[in-house]
């Protein structure tokens, strides 16, 4: 097991029942996320109810686990006990064209200091922990 | 049927504050400071404290209205409310809120007011230190993103990249709250000047557009208005600053979860921007000076935007100290120094100078403004805006 982007010593993902099916995914590999029964579209964060359609009937569905960059930062300034001392680290929020455009947040694996584009390409790394696997980002190609 | 409207019908008649302290710095607790900005505010607008009959406040204020009715021994408390909402976007709908009970007769003297001590509660630029994160920040959290300019900063980048701003639009209004400030006798960062060097030279908080004085201090003290009748407001010993339009909201799904708003490189002011100005009757040419609160430079530069105050297309060019100056401004900003470089109050520190330019009483006095604008904390959801006049703007 190769060692995980951040510190350990984060807050973990409390896995709550809305997202249990997620998190199950992540464990397995596989990236998985809402989708509604009613309208068939694809919705991330996990919520009760379709904002779509009004539908209660949220399914969960395998999505294919490639996106692109939104957005990005660079934290310096450490917002952790946990993370004191580490220097810079890059969070990205990811776009999946394959599911309706949601969004997700992770870490864009490699170099801190790199240079990062809005749109650059990138696929998914399933990064296990002690209990729970979170969604990591690495560019492709 | 009578039109429904705020305009012109409650008026700001009294203003308050501590003395505003460095975080943690406060000899008094939270909702002592609270008292004394409420009995300052009353004492402003020459008004028996126990005539006070309502309270409003906002981001989760934790001096609330009854324990503060029972304090001040006021003889009947009719408006008890709390705005949804984290942070300072609830500033101008706390006053909105106040306006609107006494407009509608459900009180007839409210109080808005925010306090904060955060050396004897938690601070906001460190995240919950708790060992597991629930509800959207399951998804955050673990990737290190917990603080407020964290949660905003991909909303800048995005903002930025998209119409090519450089970060000196974002300098400029650091360096115009921290002049402003330098003689303010309130403002904590009087006696610290900034110039460009030293903005250029500070830390970076976040990459690509949060060196350290594009953040907002964290501070200590506490400020309150009193609202009132218009037609009371008239009788009391300042000049009234009349409320000429609120408003508070999101456009869709800002709140959306996990960084999944559809317009997301917002502020989320253009609904309630429209219906600001609807309200007043005016536009964005027409405003005298403005207060807009920083949390960080970048959300002040959206929310002026999303007002039409600048356009993107001209933010590069506008956005220089000297046309946000009150002496030589073409758009007076952040005239008491603000939430950089005054007191970082949640706002309500803004809605203090915005009638103290109204009445002429500010120590950075822009000359003669008839209408003053108050931009609440951008980003959050929901966020919210007013536009206060002088009598002639009836």
């Amino acid at each position: 097991m190769s060692k995980p982007y951040l510190p350990e010593g984060l807050p973990a993902p409390a896995q709550e029942p809305i997202a249990l099916p997620y998190w199950e995914g992540t464990r397995a590999g596989r990236l998985v996320i809402q989708k509604c029964g009613g309208c068939g579209k694809h919705q991330w964060g996990p919520e009760w109810v379709c904002h779509r359609c009004h539908s209660f009937d949220l399914g969960w569905a395998e999505v294919a686990p490639r996106g692109r960059i939104y957005s990005w930062q660079r934290p310096h300034h450490p917002v952790h006990p946990a993370l004191d001392g580490h220097g810079p680290y890059l969070i990205v929020l990811v776009e999946l064209p394959g599911a309706d455009g949601v969004r997700m947040v992770g870490n864009l694996l490699g170099d801190p200091m790199q240079e990062v584009t809005i749109g650059a390409e990138v696929e998914a790394v399933f990064e296990p922990h002690d209990g729970y696997t979170l969604v990591q980002w690495r560019l492709v190609g | 049927m009578s039109e429904r409207t705020l305009r012109g019908r409650v008026a700001i008649a009294g203003i308050g504050e501590t003395t505003y302290y460095k975080h943690g710095r406060s000899p008094d607790a939270e909702f002592k400071l609270a008292l004394e900005a409420i009995l300052h505010a009353c004492r402003d607008a020459g008004i028996d404290p126990r005539e006070v009959d309502g309270f409003a406040s906002y981001g989760g204020d934790r001096s609330d209205g009854p324990r503060l009715a029972a304090a001040l021994g006021i003889h009947e408390l009719r408006f008890s409310n709390m705005h949804w909402g984290g942070g300072g976007g609830g500033v101008a709908a706390a006053v909105a809120n106040a306006g609107a009970a006494v407009h509608a007769g459900m009180a007839h003297c409210v109080i808005a007011f925010r306090s904060l001590a955060q050396g004897q509660f938690a601070r906001y630029g460190r995240g919950a230190q708790a060992a597991a994160a629930s509800g959207d920040d399951a998804f955050l959290a673990p990737y290190g993103l917990m603080s407020p300019a964290q949660r905003f900063a991909m909303k800048i980048t995005r903002f930025m990249t998209e119409h090519g701003i450089r970060h000196e639009a974002l300098r400029a209004i650091a360096l115009t709250s921290y002049f402003h400030a330098q003689t303010n006798p309130r403002a904590v960062m009087r006696g610290r000047p900034l110039d460009a060097a030293k903005y250029e030279d500070s830390r970076w908080i976040i990459e690509p557009f949060h060196r350290l004085f594009d953040c907002c201090m964290e501070n200590d003290g506490a400020a309150a208005v009193l609202v009132v009748p218009a037609e009371r407001a008239r009788d009391m010993p300042h000049r009234p600053a009349y409320l000429l339009g609120a408003a508070q909201g999101g456009h869709h799904r800002s709140a959306a979860p996990v960084h999944n708003a559809p317009d997301y490189a917002s502020a989320h002011f253009p609904t309630v921007a429209r219906n600001l100005w609807s309200m007043a009757q005016l536009g964005p040419k027409d405003v005298d000076v403005l207060q807009a609160y920083e949390n960080f430079t970048g959300g002040v530069l959206l929310g002026m935007i999303e007002h039409g105050m600048v356009s993107a297309e001209e933010a590069n060019e506008f956005m220089v100290p000297e046309n946000l100056r009150f002496d030589t401004g073409r758009l007076p900003l952040n005239t008491s120094g603000g939430n950089l470089a005054e007191c970082y109050m949640h706002g309500l520190e803004l809605v203090n100078e915005a009638v103290r330019q109204l009445r002429g009483t500010a120590p950075n006095q822009v000359r003669d403004p008839k209408v003053a604008m108050v931009i609440g904390g951008p980003m959050v959801t929901p966020v919210s805006s007013l536009i206060l006049g002088t009598e002639e703007t009836l």
